[in-house]
Order: structure tokens, then C-alpha cells, then sequence
């Protein structure tokens, strides 16, 4: 944002010696008659119209290059939260998700539009699912998860602090309502294998979540939220609830699930089996399983490209505007004809 | 003293009718009538610095009949009756009654708390108001609180904030609310909601109270979340920023005073910036427009004009007097010009009649006075000054002209006086003493002789002095004295008539039983002693006149002719008589012969109203036939035939307060320049708030003497000049200053940066505080309209006090719109101020529009950036805190118009600061934000949307800038460019706007 570089010049203080008051012109005194050396940068049409110029070419530039970025990710989205249920129980969904003894197990099939190089990241999608929700993002003990029961005050993670008379570890809303989908690729007749390690933040697992503290009286209320966890791993190594944990800031957010790391070749055929076990049917929540390649911008997105190309064109159509007001209609800088005392007496 | 023996006790402790000694240096604990002090005559010195803040040293008497008693040694009963406690410092009414006799008291026999006893050794006296009844401690009350136009808007704008506040947090209870119905059903498993809890067995709601009481809580939340939008952290940056202003205006060597020794003071904090705004200037004569140096001019004795003017000076020769004491050489301590031939006549005359007249001339100068001499060592132990010490320079002066004639007054006690008259030591008794008061316009003595003679010698005004003496006597002289007065007075010298009379001993006996009974009355003194004076100042003898000189300040003209230029009305209040105001509105540049003058004398209100009606129409032809508008800008008058409009007391008596008010006020804004004589001080605050009433225009009073506090405290800002009349002024004022011409960088330029910058501080902090709170609003819409921020509390917290707080207060401190140099030159430039530039409501809402587009671009970039991303709440924070403060700095950066290295470091400083608090807090494994700014920073994304919001942001607005800037210039704009470019071309068009050159720096 170097907006007036061009015509920026440091202009010395002028003071006017005061003679017979000596050693006056130290910097302490220069300061205190507020006389410090300052440049004063003025927008002159040059630089102001170079400005708009220079954004243009920055910003023009810029969005091409995000959206090719973005048009290089090669992104399959799949909605199954309606498709997995069966035909017949599809009018009462909430029967379909409580009910223990219907079978959860679901296949999708999943065709690649174009070649997509490994690693492909695997993501579950939530819409409608308001993890920032106030109560929700209070719903947790940090320290907790760190130290275990060492501490005590898990008075935040009501109503989810205690079970039966004893505190549970993790406690609070979000690891009660942890994801617990599951999904399993195979591509003709090979399976794909998937990696879920390191999906959380490593600083998360070496910091964030005790190395020595496990799951404990988790998950035995009387209402389940989502998945179990294995009580003998300890909190770093349960990378889905890590992740899980870290909530999301939109309403509508992916979480990673896993890596392919095989490339996949244009048409193949993914078949998914997906244990279709989490609840947001009873709030009207989506899900989405994604699978999508990256590039340095990240997953696929078109909104940044299309506002820089913006950006850059306006930028460019102000100085055009601004170029062609100049020619037609110029001021002479610092032109005392134009002060209102001397407007004011010519006009009279 | 208890038990006939003095005892050391606390200042709390003593209680009226206690007797207390006083030794030298000490300061006095409570107000004491003095019994005896250790001088024989019962003279005590004191020095009341704390009271009124004059240095030289006052007299008081202790009564002749008290000072033979020791308390130590007998017993005696007296009984004080005094007036009630008042804060009058310069009155007090009494009498004592000891051993059946009656004494009078008053103001020269007591002695007030915060005096110092000087060159006494010790003094005794009698308690008579302790503590809270003290005149100290009742003068403690201050100026009343004034506050700036700026504040005053500023809080209207607040309000309007808090309106917006309001409705942000409705909206949102309301949305919340509708949310809340709408998942009605749903709420209950919801897992981020989770209303039902399990837990102790029983399902029973959990941290649900309502659907009221929820709507209730959320609003509640939303105010405490958004309540930055009342920028509270503004009145304290405000604070700030005026203290750093008033450093800089208290270190302003140009407004350094090198004669006194005096800095610029700042007195008053809050109305810094009304200095900038200011329409009307209120001043007074004595003292501020000139110097109130006397000095003794002129002498017209016994019809004959004698003028030191073209005298002595050019001999390069001051008249070297002195008067032998014990061996000693008495010297007065000021040097007067004198006129050689007056001095020869006054030496050695005493045998024909003009001379004898010369004599009786120079002792009336020298005994008709209350000077105090006092005796000051030198260097030379064989040549000691003589320091007139007295409350008016007037007399002061005239002493010390004495004193240079041969006349040197050297001892000066309540009952006689010692004159040296050329070497021979006289003393003359003191038998009577009638002060000034403002009603006679005179005082009088009366003066015993060693033949037992008895004089009376008066001086006074002319007016005053001209009615009592007779007239029948020396009509010649007399009239030669008029004309000489007149002469005198044109020339804008403070003429004083001296009359005398020999008193016949019936005569004397009459005057002396009417004086000791009002002097002992307890009931209306003041008016038996005036009524006494008046009647024996009667038929007297005209000696002759003088003539002193109150010399303008230096740059006097030249400041009055650039706050002119400014657009600033100058109205002059003075108590001065017609012809000498008029004579020095000349000699300043006030009036000028191109004017109109139009002035109001008269003596019944039918007359007032007859003048004021005149004067209106006249006022109204020339604009009229001119053309022009009649609008306020101060300008109008410039272009008809300008109007001098000159109003005395007397008639301002019959308008002030009457529906004749607004004929003045209309007349008086037509009018370029006011001049108000003869006028009182209660008059002087009537005028300035006859002015301060009817328009929203901020008024300035300058003054130096007692009589301008009420108008100091009057006006929106009160400026004190401390100079010779004391410090009743400055004590009153809200800043303080040596000279007048100090007014003009005062209002020029620490006046137009401190409203500029003020201004532009204010707008700016609405700015930022609200940006902030709009892009928290944003994101409560989607978060089901319940208050969570994903700007992390600490850093929500740290945002108004680390994040953003100091480059607004240093810019407000520190930045200059143009320099020194320019300000002075183009004293037009000061409408910025008076137009109310720097903050209106237009500014206001133009900037909350920006406000809005730029939260817009800070919220929406990353929202749609990040939409259906993994993104996590923290890490988006992280970016939203980051743009917005970079975004607001940057905001700030743009506006900013010097840069020089302190603006540089906050500035940036504060953005790196920035940067290092997030990651601190980030850094914090238990909060639930750990290590979120190094995850995100580490993508391409991040970097990009910043870059993206803070480029889309400012566009807008640097755009609109740009335009304003190019097509509607301000003045302000054009002088800055003109600064800028002056060096790299000559600019033609720039001569003839230097019209008013004003020296840059003034030369001391």
C-alpha cells in the first residue's frame, strides 16, 4: 500500500533561529516545537491514477491464477444422507437413525470425472450444522483434554460434565456428539486404502490433547450423541475427535476424514460402503461425503479468483475514469485561486 | 495562646477568638486581625502570593491602640465585631472595642490565610475566620467546568451510536427468537443445542429458560458483546491526546514570554480544541492590548505643557537622582525620562509662583499616592533602590516621576510620610486618606505640615476632577489644562488631573469629626467615608494634569489586523473613556478611517432605542446596495463600508438585559469591530453573554486585571494575560499568557491542529469501534443469532486498548495539516475551525457508510472465501482481527499528513504489535484457539484474502478522497499542496494573497 511513494519527500523542519537563546536546535527541541522532519505525501492525479493502475495489474493477474487453481481441483461431492435411507422408511427418518436394529449400511457409487492425483483428501461435509453455535463452542474443558481428571472444574461441559456420578473424559457437547460415519473405498476390485493419520493439526496432537489421558465414562448417558471412543488410546492419538473438536467457524463446513494416496484415473468407478450412523436428521443437517484433490490455494473455490478479476477491472475503470476527468478537467496543484477568500472576492 | 502563654498547635485547631503569633516567613493559619507586630508602628509586611499571586509586599496595620499592649504581659478584653464570612479578599468590615474604646477596622488590618509575614519578625493577632470561613478557602471554588462544542456534538453523535447499538441487539433478539421458534421442535436433540438434560436421571431442561426469558438473554448478550460501539475508550484517548496538546502548547516558544519569564499555561484540559473554532474575540484594554507599563509622559503644570517626549533622551542622559541617608545613597529603582527644563524649573524654584505650583505639583504626585516604598540592597553597599511597591502602575509610575524630579517619597507609615525633596528630608503628617474608589474616580490626602498647615491634595480623572474644582478660580489655567488633556488624550495617554486646597483649621476640624465617625461606622463605611471625601473634595485649585503613557504590547496591530483576516470578530471592552478607547482602537489597527463609526451615547433608554434604530438602518444601506447575502461568514463586512460601532457603559446599562438586547446584537454582529467604554466587569461578562446566547459562535475573552473574570468565565474559553494587575485573571482562565500577541499562534496554530486533529480523532474512533462491532454482527448472523464471536474474547478485549489505541492518540497529538509557516501566513485558513470542518454530521455519516462497506468486505472476503471449507472458528478469528486492525491502521495511515518517525513506529508498531498478541494468545495450548494463526497463516488463502480485504476496503474510500480532494478542494487542501509544491515552482498567483504578511517568527 505504497499509495504516494512517488511524490513522498522529506522536507526539513524550518525554524527560524531565535538568536540569543542558544543550543535550541537539538532533537528534544525540535520535537517539542513539533518540528520533527515528516514527509508529507499529497495524492497528485499521477500517483493516485498509477495507484489504481498498479491494483489493476496486480489483481487481474491474480484472480487468473486462483482460478485456474481452483479449476485444477478436481472435487467429487456426494450427498448420501437421504439416499441411505431405505425407500420405505425415508417419510420418518428419525425412526431410521434411533432404531439400533435397522442395519445403517449403505453403498454409494461414486464415478471420476477427471484423472485426480494423489493425495485425494477425503472429507465428510455438514450443512445446516451450526457448530459455532454459542452454546455449543462452550461446551468443552481444554484442560481437560490436556491433563485428564487432574482437574476437576469441568463445570463448563454441562450437561455433559458427569454420568452417573462420574466426570467424563472428554466431556462437554462437541466430543459427545463426535462424528462417527464411517467410509470405506474401493475402486473396481481392489480396495483403496486410506490413510487417517495426521489428519488432525500436529500441533493439536502434541500440545493440544494429553498423551496420557483417555477416554473415560464416555458415552454412557442415556442419550448417545455420535461415536464411542476407544477407551485405552489416549486423547492425541483419537485423531477423529481431534479434528472433530477443532469446530468449525461456518454453518456449513468439511472436516477431513482421510488421504487416497493411489491416483484415480478419469471414470473409474469408487464404491463407497458407508455406515451411515450420525443424526442430523433430527435438525435437518446434510451430509456430504467429498472427495478432492488440492492445490496451493487449497480446495476448490471460484470466490476469490472472480472478486480479484473484479477488484482488478474496477481498479483499471477508476483510472481510465480518472485519467480522462484529468485531461478534461484539470487543477493547478496548490493553486491559491482556488482558496474560498480569493473565490469569494473575485466573485463580488 | 492559652493562659496567657502561646502554645504551638495545629492549623485545625484554632478557633476564632484565639490570639496567635505569627513569626517571620511563616504563612498565616487563619485570618487574623493583627494586635502588634514587632515593627513599632505596628506596620506588617505580607506577601499574599497564594491568594492573588502578586509578589510584592502589602502592608498591614495593626491599630496604634492595640500595638503598645503585650498580650504576654497583660490582660485585656476587646470585643471584634466583624461582617459575616464572605469571599471578598479585598474587603473586610469591623471594629474592636478595647478598654471602651472603639476602633475600625478594615482590609488593611487583617491579614488572610495563605499570607506570608516578610520583614516583620513577629506578629500578633486575633483569629477572626478559621478554617472553611477563611476568604481562601472560600475563593476555592474554581472556574465552573466548561466543556467543548466539539464534546457537546460529539455526544449527540453518541447518542445516535447508542440508538444503533440498540438496534443491532434487537435485531438480533429478534432473529434469535425467530430461530428459536422455528427449530421449536428440534431443540430438544439438536446436538449443538442439546435443550433436554439426562444427567441426574429426570429429563429436565438444561440452561433453557423460555422462549421469553432466551429472547431476554440473547439481547443482553448482544449488548455486551457490541458495547464498543459506545467508544467509552474515546473520552480517555481524548484525555490523553489534550494533555500531549497542551505539552506542546506549554513548550511553544513562540508563545514563550522572555520579559516575564512566563510559559503559555494551560490551566483548563477539556476545551483544547474550541481554541479552533473561535468567532468572537473578547478583549480588554488595560493590560492585554497594551502593557500596562506606565510610563509618565507628559505634564501640563499651571497651564504650561511640559513634555518629556522631545526632552531628555536624545542627550543620552536619564536623570540621576538619589537622596542621602545615614551616609547611604537611595536610588529609585526605575529610571524616568524627564524634561530637562521642567527639571532645572523644579530645582530651583521655590520662591516665585510657578514655581511654588511646580512644588506643590510634585508632592501631590509624590504623597497623593499608597505606595509602600521599599528599600532593596545592591551590589553597592553604599547604593540602595528604592522600590515603589502599589497596587496601581498608575501611581506607581507617577512616583517614580516624582522621585526623578526630586520628589522621592522614602518612608511611608499609616500616620506621616518622608518626602525627599532635593536632599532635604520633609515629613509631612498624614491626617486624613481617602482612597480611589471606581464611584469618585479620585483620591485625596490630606497632609499636615510642620506649620501646621493643613493641605489637601486630590487627583482623579478629568471627568471627575473638573466638576470640583472651582471654576471661578485660574479659568485661564484651567482651560489651557483642558486643551492639554484633550491634547493629551488623543495621543491615547491616561490623563490624571491634580487639584489641592489649603484646609482653614475650621475647615480641617469639620472634615476630621465626619471622617473618625464614618471611619468607626460599622453599618455602610464605604458610603459615609465617600460621602466625607466628596464633600471636602470640593472648590479646589487646579495644579495641572499629567499624562502617562500605556504603551501597546509589542505586535499588537498586527495580531488585531490577522484575527481580522481570520474571520475573527475583535470587540473591545474597556473601562477606559471614550476618546482614549478610541484613540487606541486607532493605534492597534482596530478602527480604521475607511469606517463607519457609529456611537451610542446616551443617558435614558427612549434615547437607546432611538440610536440603536438609527444605527440599524444605517447599517443595513450599505450591505444592501452591495448585493451581497447577508451571510454570517464573518466576510460580509469586509466588502460593504465596514462598521465601527462604539457603545459607553451608560448605555449599556439601559440595554443589557432589556429587549434592546437584540437591536444590539443584531446591530453589533453588522458591525466589523466593537468598541465598548466606560463599561463595567459585570457589564463586560453582560456583553459576552448577549454574544454566547443568541449564536452557536464560540467566543474568546482575553484580560488581565480582576475586572475581566467574570467575563473569562463567561466566555468559552477564557484567556489570561498574566501580567502586572495580578493574577486574579490567570487564576480565573482556562489558558494563560504573556503577551496578546500570543493569540495568534495560540488560535492559528495550536488552535486549527488542535481542531483538526480533535476532530478527525473522534471521527475516527466512531470508525473503529464500529467497524469492529459490525463485523461481530456479521458473523452472529450465522451462527443462529447467538452472540458468538469468533474473534477471540482476549483479542476483542486487547482491540481498544493495544491493538488500535495509540496511533489514534499520537496522530492526535502529533499530526499537523499544514505548518506553522503557512497558518500564519494565510490567517483565512482558520475557517476551517469556524465552518465546523473537521467534524460534522455529514462527515459523520459518510464515514459510518464507509464503516459499513469496509466491515462488509472484512466479513464477506473470508466468509465466501472459506465457505464450506475445514476452516475452524479460531483460525477465521485470527484472520478477521488481523484485517481489521491492519485494515483500521491503515485507515489512519491513509488520513495521516506528516509522517515523521513517531506516527512510523506506532503506526506499524501497532500492527506488529498486533501480530504478536495473536500469536501469544495462540499460543496458549489451553485455550481452544492453540497454535490456530500458525496453521492458517501457513496457506495461500490466508495471505490472499487479507491482501483482498484491505485493497477492497480502502478503494472506496480512496477514491472518494481522491475526488473530493481534487474537485473540491478545501482551503486546507490548497495550502497543504501549495506547501508541498512551493519549492518546485514559483507560483504567480500566489502575491496578491499575501496581503497580510505576518512576521513567522516574532522577533524577541
Amino acid at each position: 500500500m505504497d499509495l504516494d511513494s512517488g511524490t513522498s519527500s522529506t522536507v526539513g523542519a524550518r525554524v527560524q533561529a531565535i538568536p540569543g537563546r542558544p543550543a535550541q536546535h537539538g532533537a528534544l527541541y525540535q520535537f517539542k516545537q513539533q518540528n520533527l522532519p515528516a514527509c508529507k505525501p499529497v495524492l497528485t492525479p499521477a500517483t493516485v491514477i498509477a495507484t489504481f493502475l498498479l491494483m489493476g495489474f496486480i489483481f487481474i493477474p491474480l484472480g487468473l491464477i486462483t482460478l485456474r487453481a481452483s479449476n485444477s481441483v478436481v472435487e467429487i461431492v456426494d450427498r448420501y444422507d437421504i439416499e441411505c435411507i431405505p425407500e420405505e422408511l425415508r417419510s420418518n427418518k428419525l425412526l431410521y437413525i434411533t432404531d439400533d436394529s435397522i442395519s445403517k449400511n449403505c453403498s454409494r457409487f461414486l464415478k471420476v470425472p477427471k484423472s485426480m492425483r494423489a493425495p485425494i483428501y477425503i472429507y465428510y461435509q455438514l450443512d445446516n450444522y451450526y457448530q459455532n453455535h454459542r452454546r455449543y463452542v462452550k461446551s468443552r474443558n481444554d484442560k481437560q483434554l490436556l491433563h485428564g481428571l487432574g482437574d476437576n472444574s469441568t463445570s463448563s461441559c454441562i450437561p455433559l460434565e458427569s454420568s452417573g456420578d462420574l466426570p467424563i473424559v472428554p466431556c462437554g457437547l462437541i466430543a459427545w456428539s463426535v462424528f462417527n460415519d464411517t467410509f470405506k473405498f474401493s475402486s473396481g476390485s481392489s480396495e483403496l486404502k486410506v490413510n487417517r493419520k495426521n489428519i488432525a493439526w500436529k500441533s493439536d496432537r502434541n500440545h493440544k490433547f494429553g498423551k496420557d489421558v483417555y477416554p473415560f465414562n464416555f458415552q454412557n448417558g442415556p442419550l448417545i450423541g455420535g461415536g464411542k471412543l476407544d477407551p485405552n488410546t489416549p486423547l492425541s492419538d483419537q485423531e477423529d475427535l481431534i479434528v472433530w473438536m477443532r469446530t468449525a467457524a461456518l454453518p456449513s463446513f468439511r472436516k477431513l476424514y482421510g488421504r487416497i494416496e493411489e491416483d484415480l484415473d478419469a471414470d473409474d468407478v469408487i464404491v463407497v460402503q458407508l455406515m451411515n450412523n450420525y443424526n442430523a436428521y433430527s435438525f435437518g443437517g446434510k451430509k456430504k461425503l467429498v472427495l478432492s484433490t488440492s492445490s496451493w490455494l487449497g480446495g476448490k473455490n471460484d470466490f476469490f479468483g472472480v472478486a480479484s478479476l473484479f477488484i482488478g477491472t474496477f481498479c483499471m475503470l477508476i483510472s481510465i475514469v480518472f485519467l480522462l476527468l484529468h485531461v478534461k478537467n484539470p487543477r493547478p496543484y496548490g493553486d491559491a485561486m482556488y482558496t474560498s477568500w480569493n473565490k469569494k472576492s473575485s466573485s463580488s | 495562646m492559652v493562659d496567657g502563654q502561646f502554645q504551638g498547635k495545629k492549623w485545625k485547631d484554632v478557633k476564632v477568638g484565639e490570639i496567635v503569633k505569627i513569626a517571620a516567613n511563616e504563612t498565616i493559619p487563619c485570618d487574623i486581625v493583627l494586635l502588634s507586630t514587632s515593627d513599632p508602628t505596628g506596620v506588617a509586611y505580607v506577601q499574599t502570593t497564594n491568594l492573588d499571586g502578586e509578589s510584592n509586599l502589602k502592608t498591614r496595620y495593626a491599630k496604634q491602640e492595640t500595638q503598645a499592649k503585650v498580650p504576654e504581659k497583660e490582660r485585656f478584653i476587646g470585643l471584634i465585631k466583624c461582617e459575616k464570612p464572605n469571599r471578598n479578599i479585598y474587603g473586610f468590615q469591623g471594629n474592636m472595642e478595647v478598654d471602651g474604646k472603639r476602633l475600625s477596622l478594615g482590609s488593611s488590618n487583617i491579614v488572610l490565610r495563605g499570607c506570608e509575614l516578610k520583614n516583620t519578625n513577629w506578629a500578633v493577632g486575633v483569629a477572626v475566620y478559621c478554617g472553611h470561613e477563611t476568604k481562601a478557602m472560600l475563593n476555592n471554588s474554581g472556574a465552573p467546568s466548561k466543556r467543548s462544542q466539539l464534546e457537546t456534538h460529539m455526544n449527540l453523535e453518541i447518542i445516535m451510536l447508542s440508538v444503533f447499538l440498540v438496534a443491532l441487539c434487537s435485531v438480533t433478539s429478534v432473529c434469535a427468537a425467530i430461530w428459536l421458534k422455528s427449530h421449536k421442535n428440534e431443540l430438544d436433540l439438536m446436538p449443538y443445542y442439546r435443550k433436554l438434560d439426562f444427567s441426574e436421571g429426570e429429563m429436565e431442561s438444561y440452561q433453557y429458560y423460555g422462549w421469553g426469558l432466551e429472547i431476554l438473554f440473547t439481547f443482553l448478550k448482544s449488548v455486551i458483546v457490541f458495547q464498543v460501539m459506545i467508544p467509552i475508550s474515546l473520552y480517555i484517548s481524548m484525555e490523553l491526546v489534550r494533555v500531549g496538546q497542551a505539552y506542546f502548547m506549554i513548550r511553544d516558544s513562540r508563545m514563550y514570554d522572555a520579559a516575564t519569564n512566563s510559559r503559555f499555561q494551560c490551566r483548563a484540559l477539556n476545551i483544547n480544541e474550541d481554541l479552533g473554532q473561535i468567532k468572537y474575540v473578547f478583549s480588554d484594554k488595560t493590560g492585554t492590548l497594551t502593557e500596562n507599563k506606565m510610563e509618565f509622559q507628559c505634564a501640563s503644570i499651571w497651564g504650561v505643557d511640559y513634555s518629556s517626549t522631545e526632552a531628555s533622551l536624545e542627550h543620552g542622559h536619564q536623570a540621576e537622582c538619589s537622596a542621602q541617608v545615614d551616609g547611604k545613597v537611595l536610588k529609585p529603582k526605575m529610571k524616568v525620562k524627564v524634561n530637562q527644563k521642567l527639571l532645572q524649573l523644579s530645582k530651583n524654584s521655590f520662591r516665585n509662583v510657578e514655581g511654588k505650583q511646580i512644588y506643590d505639583f510634585f508632592l501631590a504626585l509624590a504623597a497623593c499616592n499608597t505606595i509602600v516604598p521599599l528599600v532593596v540592597d545592591t551590589s553597592d553597599p553604599t547604593v540602595k533602590l528604592i522600590d515603589y511597591q502599589g497596587e496601581s502602575p498608575d501611581e506607581q509610575a507617577l512616583a517614580y516621576a516624582a522621585a526623578a524630579y526630586g520628589f522621592m517619597l522614602i518612608e511611608r507609615t499609616s500616620g506621616h510620610i518622608v518626602i525627599d525633596i532635593h536632599g532635604k528630608r520633609q515629613r509631612f503628617n498624614v491626617l486624613g486618606l481617602h482612597e480611589f474608589d471606581s464611584d469618585r474616580k479620585r483620591m485625596s490626602v490630606i497632609l499636615g505640615y510642620t506649620d501646621n498647615s493643613v493641605k489637601l491634595f486630590v487627583k482623579g480623572a478629568d471627568t471627575s476632577m473638573l466638576s470640583v474644582i472651582d471654576k471661578s478660580l485660574n479659568a485661564e489655567i484651567l482651560r489651557a489644562t483642558e486643551t492639554h488633556l484633550h491634547s493629551y488624550s488623543s495621543l491615547g495617554l491616561r490623563t490624571l488631573v491634580i487639584g489641592m486646597w489649603d484646609l482653614s483649621v475650621s475647615e480641617f476640624d469639620q472634615w476630621h469629626f465626619a471622617f473618625e465617625a464614618a471611619s468607626t461606622a460599622l453599618l455602610g463605611r464605604a458610603a459615609l467615608l465617600r460621602k466625607v471625601a466628596s464633600n471636602v473634595e470640593n472648590n479646589l485649585c487646579i495644579l495641572g494634569a499629567t499624562a502617562i503613557e500605556d504603551k501597546l504590547q509589542k505586535g499588537v496591530p498586527e495580531s488585531i489586523e490577522s484575527l481580522r483576516t481570520a474571520g475573527i470578530k475583535v470587540w473591545v471592552l474597556t473601562g477606559d473613556k471614550q476618546e482614549t478607547a478610541i484613540s487606541i482602537g486607532y493605534s492597534s489597527k482596530l478602527l480604521t478611517n475607511s469606517m463607519t463609526q457609529i456611537i451610542i451615547n446616551s443617558n435614558n433608554r427612549e434615547s437607546c432605542r432611538r440610536h440603536l434604530q438609527n444605527a440599524l438602518v444605517k447599517s443595513r444601506q450599505p450591505l444592501a446596495a452591495s448585493a451581497v447575502p447577508n451571510n454570517f461568514e464573518g466576510f460580509s463586512d469586509a466588502i460593504g463600508t465596514p462598521i465601527a460601532l462604539i457603545i459607553d457603559g451608560t448605555s449599556l446599562v439601559y440595554i443589557l438585559d432589556s429587549e434592546l438586547e437584540e437591536e444590539l446584537f443584531e446591530l453589533a454582529s453588522r458591525c466589523s469591530v466593537v468598541l465598548c467604554c466606560r463599561v463595567a466587569p459585570l457589564q463586560k461578562a453582560g456583553i459576552v453573554a448577549l454574544v454566547k446566547k443568541r449564536t452557536a459562535d464560540m467566543t474568546l475573552a482575553i484580560g488581565d486585571g480582576a475586572n475581566d473574570v467574570s467575563m473569562i468565565q463567561m466566555a468559552d474559553v477564557g484567556v489570561g494575560i498574566s501580567g502586572q494587575e495580578g493574577r486574579q485573571a490567570v487564576m480565573a482562565s482556562d489558558f494563560a499568557m504573556g503577551q496578546f500577541r500570543f493569540l495568534v499562534p495560540l488560535l492559528f496554530i495550536h488552535g486549527h491542529w488542535n481542531y483538526q486533529r480533535l476532530g478527525y480523532m473522534i471521527i475516527y474512533n466512531f470508525y473503529r469501534n464500529a467497524i469492529i462491532v459490525l463485523v461481530l454482527f456479521w458473523y452472529v448472523l450465522f451462527t443462529a443469532y447467538t452472540v458468538t464471536t469468533a474473534i477471540n474474547e482476549w483479542s476483542s478485549m486487547l482491540y481498544s486498548i493495544i491493538y488500535t489505541a495509540f496511533p489514534t492518540i499520537v496522530v492526535g497529538i502529533l499530526d499537523k495539516d499544514l505548518s506553522k509557516r503557512i497558518l500564519l501566513k494565510y490567517p483565512q485558513l482558520y475557517g476551517a475551525g469556524q465552518r465546523r470542518e473537521a467534524y460534522n454530521k455529514k462527515l459523520f455519516w459518510v464515514t459510518m457508510a464507509d464503516t459499513f462497506w469496509q466491515s462488509i468486505v472484512v466479513f464477506f472476503v473470508p466468509l465466501f472465501a472459506y465457505w464450506g471449507s475445514t476452516v475452524d472458528i479460531s483460525s477465521i478469528g485470527d484472520l478477521w482481527t488481523l484485517s481489521v486492525v491492519i485494515l483500521v491502521n491503515l485507515h489512519l495511515a491513509m488520513d495521516i499528513i506528516r509522517w515523521n518517525w513517531v506516527i512510523h513506529a506506532v503506526i506499524w508498531g501497532s500492527i506488529v504489535a498486533t501480530v504478536i498478541c495473536v500469536m501469544i494468545i495462540d499460543a496458549i495450548p489451553t485455550f481452544s484457539g492453540y497454535w490456530a494463526i500458525f496453521n492458517t497463516a501457513a496457506t495461500g488463502l490466508f495471505w490472499l484474502c487479507l491482501l483482498g480485504i484491505l485493497i477492497a476496503a480502502l478503494l472506496p474510500r480512496f477514491a472518494v478522497k481522491y475526488i473530493y480532494q481534487y474537485y473540491y478542494p478545501s482551503d486546507i487542501q490548497i495550502s497543504r499542496e501549495a506547501e508541498k509544491f512551493a519549492n518546485q515552482r514559483v507560483i504567480g498567483g500566489n502575491r496578491q494573497i499575501e496581503m497580510y504578511p505576518i512576521p513567522d517568527g516574532p522577533p524577541r
